[in-house]
């Protein structure tokens, strides 16, 4: 049972996210990713620059729109599940190049107050 | 002496009051004109009636009191009890005993600290007990007062904390002032908290209140300790003592419910043979004594110490310190023991709030489940605090710390060396390490993020103080545990848990209390990460620590929401089907934002903020702490991420 669940969510994905999945959808863009990821309440538990919080850790590097859109769509933990009547795929492609467009943070050894 | 003292002030109200209708009848004759007199009208003279008056004797109730009263005596009974202070926001219920403490008993032991709201007295005495390891008292308006503090009661109550509560209240009618008195009184003001404190009583006699008030600090005292209160009778407070003294009993030493001695062998066996023991651990350190028993335990036994955190029961970076590996730690494990664990289904269950509700037993089946804790000694119906039932396999009632000293004597004597047992403590120490590495390369995602991540204000606060006697005086929830995950904690009253209650305003009243009691341990740094919709339940706290000089680091973790139930509103929201973004609406404080650093300000607090760069945070945080270390309160507006 406990490997089924991302099948199944596959599946989902491949029904309701063809947009996802096409090699000639719009790119997204960063900036109405940040207000769509703040808005919609993302950043509160995910942070503003997707570091994590009660949520998991998003960013830097990402995982691609669709793998997002798998989850977001069917969450398996308390995170709500969005429909695409309120997060659509194109907001999807635009969160996930606003997480993509994050700077990595300092390296470990460069911050002395975690050393 | 009395009648001529009680004479001089008749004469001067006297003169006052033939002013006073001397004033009023001019106003009463000179309409329009009042301005343009220079100087009263003689005053007229006394009346036949008046003058009667004056010359019969005074009934022996008008007379002044000049010798000692009921409310001195009540302060030589506080005054037998270990209680320093006594915490109050004043109200005419209990003026002869506020009177009798400030002069009969020079302010002294116990000294009357001054408080804006009874929920700032009382949550005092919460977190001021933890690190003091004793009760103040709070002395509360009745009805009015007592609901004010019902909620700081509550959070010291299902936090299993000692306070005495003390209540105004005038029982018998013919003694209450018409008006407001009697909607402050009450057949039994202390119904009102009476399923959430331990014991209670309203005495009517010297005698009655002398024991009465000993016997509430013993209750309070015993674990499981909680809040107690007394009910004092205005109009016996205000009376003179007419006979002798009553006695004051004497305070025994008290000791601590302790668990059965062959249960806790018992349970040292199937620790002992265990593969994979784990120790589970709430409130269950309250001293320096406590906390090395436990440590002697998991080093004895060689097993990790999940800490949920009520307390400071185990050092943050001790080798075997398995909290940030609890999860994969109870599933691996075939014996566990959780000593003074609140919420022990919690602890040991996965529950989803999702729409179909479920849980998931965390331990394997086939594994053993110990519970030592006081818990089932005091528990009340109506309230349910007391949370979930979970099936042990050995309940062992007693007090987790007093147990601790018999449970290390049994396994010291069941376990003798072992490689299995050496290697398994290698494992897990290095398990530790690995964890804490991880939490440090967390806390680098979002380092110079605006608004400032919670991670980087929590490790520039302590890069502040770490070199110093510090302690954390509030829980770190709302903080996701970045002191426990990066501070290096090894005392007990480095950390003193959460409210217990989940009351909110709880941070900034019991961190007051807990600064007092550090501030007169001496030497060292109180530090409060405050969330700002704390704060704003009890700003008037701010006020009490800059009147008293207590000194108190206080960061305002402004993330400017109840950032929680923006989260369960965005749920709802979800699982309804309906826009999430809406769910801003009445859980955010923006639009105005508040300026934390001037309402500390106008309180007389040093303050500054709000910061909103990170690199502005250091050099901020190193004032406000030199105030501190020069006896001051200090706050630190910083404008942060959700968590």
């Amino acid at each position: 049972m406990k490997h089924r669940t991302p099948w199944l969510a596959l599946l989902v994905a491949a029904i309701c996210a063809p947009a996802l999945a096409r090699a000639d959808a719009a790119p997204g863009e960063p900036g109405r990713g940040f207000t769509a990821f703040v808005e919609l309440g993302c950043s509160g538990c995910h942070g503003t620059v997707g570091q994590g919080g009660p949520g998991l850790r998003l960013a830097p590097q990402p995982i691609s729109a669709q793998a997002i859109a798998i989850y977001i769509r069917n969450p398996t933990g308390v995170m709500p599940p969005f429909t695409s009547a309120e997060l659509s795929d194109a907001t999807i492609i635009d969160i996930q190049a606003y997480l993509a467009s994050v700077k990595p943070p300092p390296k470990l050894a460069d911050i002395p107050l975690l050393n | 002496m009395a009648d001529r003292l009680d004479m001089k002030r008749r004469g001067l109200f006297g003169a006052v009051a033939a002013g006073a209708t001397a004033i009023a009848a001019t106003g009463a004759t000179t309409k329009g004109a009042r301005a343009a007199e220079s100087a009263p009208p003689p005053a007229a003279p006394p009346s036949a009636a008046v003058k009667a008056a004056e010359a019969q004797p005074l009934a022996p109730r008008e007379m002044a009191l000049v010798g000692k009263s009921c409310s001195d005596f009540m302060v030589d009974v506080m005054k037998s009890l270990p209680v320093d202070y006594i915490t109050t926001m004043p109200g005419s219920t209990f003026r002869g005993l506020h009177e009798s403490i400030i002069n009969y008993g020079n302010n002294k032991s116990p000294e009357l600290l001054t408080c804006l709201h009874e929920e700032v007295a009382v949550g005092m005495g919460h977190g001021y007990a933890k690190v003091a390891g004793k009760p103040l008292a709070a002395l509360v308006h009745g009805v009015v007062g007592v609901q004010h503090a019902s909620m700081a009661i509550y959070n010291a109550w299902a936090d299993r904390v000692p306070v005495i509560v003390m209540i105004g209240n005038t029982l018998a009618l013919e003694e209450r002032r018409p008006g407001v008195e009697w909607t402050h009184s009450a057949q039994d003001n202390a119904a009102l908290i009476r399923d959430f404190t331990k014991w209670d009583d309203m005495p009517v006699s010297l005698p009655h209140f002398a024991e009465s008030t000993v016997r509430a600090w013993r209750i309070a005292m015993t674990p499981p300790y909680a809040p107690t209160a007394i009910v004092v009778d205005g109009a016996l407070a205000e009376n003179p003592v007419h006979d002798e003294p009553a006695a004051i009993p004497r305070l025994a030493r008290l000791s601590a419910p302790v668990g059965d001695p062959a249960a806790l062998t018992e349970a040292a066996k199937l620790l002992a043979d265990a593969q994979s023991p784990v120790i589970m651990v709430d409130c269950a350190v309250r001293t320096a004594a406590g906390m090395a028993d436990l440590v002697a335990i998991a080093e004895v036994l060689g097993a990790p110490v999940i800490d949920k955190g009520g307390r400071m029961n185990f050092p943050s970076r001790h080798p075997l310190n398995g909290t940030q590996r609890a999860g994969a730690l109870l599933r691996g494990a075939d014996v566990v023991i959780g000593i003074e664990v609140a919420d022990l289904y919690g602890a040991v269950n996965n529950y989803r709030d999702v729409i179909h509700r479920d849980a998931t037993p965390m331990m394997k089946p086939g594994s053993k489940l110990i519970s030592l804790s006081a818990a089932d000694l005091l528990i009340k119906a109506n309230l349910q605090d007391f949370q979930r039932y979970q099936p042990v396999d050995l309940a062992i009632s007693g007090d987790g710390e007093a147990s601790l000293p018999l449970l290390l004597d049994a396994l010291r004597r069941g376990v003798g060396r072992s490689d299995a047992r050496e290697a398994r403590a290698k494992a897990l120490a290095d398990a530790a390490r690995q964890a804490h590495d991880r939490s440090r390369q967390a806390a680098t995602y979002g380092w110079d993020a605006t608004p400032i991540s919670v991670a980087r204000l929590c490790m520039e606060v302590y890069a502040q103080v770490r070199d110093d006697d510090w302690a954390l005086t509030t829980g770190q929830g709302f903080q996701s545990n970045w002191p426990s995950r990066l501070w290096d904690f090894t005392k007990p009253y480095q950390h003193i848990g959460d409210s217990g209650g989940y009351g909110v305003g709880y941070s900034p009243v019991s961190s007051a209390g807990a600064a007092l009691a550090h501030r007169d341990a001496g030497g060292r740094v109180p530090v409060a990460i405050i969330g700002d919709g704390e704060l704003m339940c009890a700003p008037t706290a701010l006020w009490t620590l800059a009147h008293h000089r207590i000194p108190l680091l206080m960061v305002v973790h402004n993330n400017r929401a109840y950032h929680q139930e923006v989260m369960h509103v965005e749920r709802m929201a979800a699982r309804h089907g309906r826009p999430t973004a809406r769910a801003t609406i009445g859980t955010v404080m923006t639009d105005p934002n508040i300026d934390f650093a001037k309402l500390a300000a106008s309180m007389g607090v040093w303050s500054i903020g709000p910061i909103e760069d990170p690199a502005a945070l250091g050099p901020a945080l190193k004032q406000a702490v030199a105030m501190v270390k020069s006896g001051h309160p200090a706050l630190v507006d910083v404008v942060s991420q959700a968590r």
